[in-house]
């Protein structure tokens, strides 16, 4: 059975309304000022670090992203843990705050679908998210011109533009959980409780337990022990089980972008490191290369997650 | 022979035949007939729970249909729920807005979500504020607004809509008295219009006096449907009420004597109250006159749609024992 009209319908008018919501939101500057502070905490360690050692680095701009500085982490595992709750803060009442404002019913009596509805929503959380990267993302630029003093190579802006689509597609899987969330349970507290209960797990807990789990399925051969290496079968597992967190997926990705020596994620086997020089940078493309199945898997996860929401949503009840 | 037809008899603008929606095994819409004629007020009543908003919500494509048909203005809600949608306005029972907007900006979303022309916008804003008494308060935001407020904004956004048929679910609920009049004055006006308005409610004595005829449920069916006069002479035999207080030996007898009186049924020692198939009350003081009483008080009534349900399932219960018996 064909519908009639486009599902599409009253799409941007969501979109706006929901962006400018968010944008005038006390909840949306909290996130910001916690995000930013933070943000400039690890960017001025950054700085200082950088500028005791003026080594020749051919790309030092990246570095502010990536270099941490004991205590404070890097720039870029900030915002991987940061985006999350940023995502989760914005979506996590997305389809159960309309439905305890009842205000769903009436909208849904306006001529457009239900499809224009969450997908709205979800685009003007997401845009606001990456406008709120950009702004961190030109600030990082912009300390480095002033404190460093080195005008940001064309190589250099390419590597963080991805970053900054890639952070938005991490972004876009969280957003996803949270709407998805918002559409299971109606109490918007459980919903946000739900979210944050996952997000702690997959950035705290599971690092911690994705090594134990890989150490039951394949026990590590204890010869490999007796010569102090780790034992590659287990190695592998491991990695595979912590590419289940969009958390190390994020990582991984922004390993090989913004550190142009990464020459391979994950294990590495002595034969893929066959004829490289070690320490010399990758080529742009290749680095983009080594990170793009990392940035399907956030991808593909928001996809699947915002389809579940979609599902749901269309089949529940509007009525409050 | 089609064209014919239309000409001559105009087509119901809401018409559904064994309309049924289940939960699971449980039917909570069954079976119901309904034809709504354009430019009537038609009230679907009975108590909670007894399947009005659900089919309000087939009736707007916003929840399925298990089996039967509906059309709402010759179109199929489950179909073409977006032409549906842009002709018949909604007023859901215990209405919502974004309290961090204005009443102007709520009515803006709305009004774009109809696809409402810019230019046109802000006009029709501000004509639908003044007709439901909120232009004072246009740009105050909805959080500092009563729910009698919140229900003439509604009922703004419904005009603003020009909508053809105004579905209005338990409009008067959670009102005090001087809103639900106020409302129920509004929901007049959009019938002098030529808006053919439905409205649900549980309180059926409140809204009686609006509505041309009414549909009352009963646990998913419609159990009696018609002009309220209709339904008294049906079920009680009589469309007339007539209260009588006055003093004096056997009035009841002689009251009951008065042809056209079904029945008299004595309130207190002086308060009687009959029904009658005519206005008796000429009658009734000429009765309390020839015994010689004193006549305080006379008043006529419709008979309320409360007595009138209650009646029917007295009297439908009894039946049921007897059938069970
Ligand atoms: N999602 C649902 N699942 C199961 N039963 C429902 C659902 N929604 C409503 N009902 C039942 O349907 C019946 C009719 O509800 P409703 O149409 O809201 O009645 P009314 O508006 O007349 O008060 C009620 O008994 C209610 O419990
Ligand atoms: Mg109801």
């Amino acid at each position: 059975m064909r519908r009639e009209g486009s599902p599409f319908q009253g799409m941007s008018t969501v979109f706006v309304k929901e962006l400018a919501d968010h944008i005038s939101s006390v909840r949306m500057l909290m996130l910001e000022l916690l995000i930013v502070f933070t943000a400039l905490a690890a960017l001025y360690e950054a700085i200082n670090s950088l500028r005791q050692n003026t080594a020749e680095d051919p790309f030092l701009l990246l570095r502010l992203f990536t270099i941490d500085q004991a205590p404070l982490p890097s720039f870029v595992a900030i915002l991987g843990f940061l985006i999350p709750l940023m995502a989760i803060g914005l979506g996590f009442d997305a389809v159960n705050g309309e439905h305890n404002r009842r205000t769903l019913s009436r909208i849904l009596a306006q001529p457009i679908y239900r499809d224009a509805l969450l997908m709205g929503k979800f685009l003007a959380a997401l845009a606001t998210i990456g406008i709120s990267l950009a702004a961190l993302w030109l600030l990082v630029i912009g300390l480095g011109l002033i404190f460093l003093g080195v005008p940001p190579g064309s190589e250099e802006v390419a590597r963080s533009l991805v970053f900054l689509a890639v952070a938005i597609f991490y972004a876009g899987v969280w957003l996803s959980l949270a709407m998805l969330l918002s559409t299971v349970f109606r109490s918007a507290a459980t919903a946000a409780l739900v979210s944050l209960g996952i997000w702690l797990f997959l950035t705290v807990l599971w690092p911690m337990l994705a090594p134990a789990l890989a150490q039951a399925v394949a026990p590590a051969d204890p010869r490999y022990a007796l010569l102090g290496l780790n034992d590659p079968a287990t190695a592998v597992w491991t990695q595979e089980l912590l590419r289940l967190s969009p958390n190390d997926l994020f990582e991984e990705a922004m390993l090989a972008v913004l550190s142009p020596t990464t020459r391979a994620l994950g294990p590495v086997f002595l034969d893929q490191l066959r004829g490289a020089v070690m320490g010399a940078p990758l080529p742009f493309g290749e680095s983009v290369m080594l990170a793009w199945p990392q940035t399907v898997g956030l991808v593909a996860g928001t996809i699947v997650l915002f389809a579940f929401s979609y599902v749901l949503f269309q089949r529940q009840e509007v009525r409050a | 022979m089609n064209e014919q037809q239309s000409t001559t008899t105009t087509p119901p603008v809401i018409h559904a035949r064994g309309l049924t929606r289940r939960y699971g095994d449980t039917a909570v819409v069954d079976g119901i007939d309904l034809d709504i004629i354009r430019g009537e007020v038609f009230g679907l009543l009975g108590p909670n729970g007894a399947g009005k908003t659900t089919t309000i919500l087939m009736m707007l494509g916003l929840t399925e249909i298990s089996s039967g048909e509906i059309s709402v203005l010759g179109f199929n809600p489950a179909r073409e729920p977006l032409k549906v949608k842009r002709r018949v306005g909604y007023l859901p029972d215990a209405v919502g807005f974004y309290d961090q907007l204005t009443a102007t900006e709520n009515l803006a979303y709305t009004g774009k979500l109809m696809g409402l022309p810019r230019a046109e916008r802000a006009g029709r804003i501000e004509q639908a504020l003044r007709r439901v008494g909120l232009i004072d308060v246009a740009s105050k935001r909805v959080a500092t607004f009563s729910r009698g407020m919140r229900q003439r904004l509604g009922l703004a956004e419904i005009i603003m809509k020009r909508a053809e048929i105004a579905i209005l679910d338990e409009p008067t609920s959670g009102l005090d008295p001087q809103a639900t009049q106020e409302f129920l004055g509004l929901i007049g006006e959009l019938k002098a219009e030529g808006i053919t308005v439905l409205l649900s409610s549980h309180m059926l004595d409140q809204v009686q006096r609006i509505c041309d005829r009414v549909a009352l449920f009963k646990a998913g069916h419609i159990v009696l449907m018609g002009a309220v006069p209709e339904l008294a002479v049906k079920v009680l035999g009589a469309g007339f009420v007539v209260e009588v207080e006055a003093e004096g030996p056997g009035i009841a007898r002689r009251l009951a004597m008065i042809p056209g009186v079904t029945q008299v049924e004595t309130l207190s020692a002086d308060r009687f109250r009959m029904t009658a198939e005519r206005d008796v009350r000429p009658d009734a003081a000429r009765a309390v006159v020839a015994v010689d009483g004193s006549l305080r008080r006379l008043s006529v009534d419709e008979p309320s749609l409360d007595t009138i349900y209650a009646r029917y399932f007295q009297d439908h219960s009894a039946g049921g024992v007897r059938h069970a018996a």
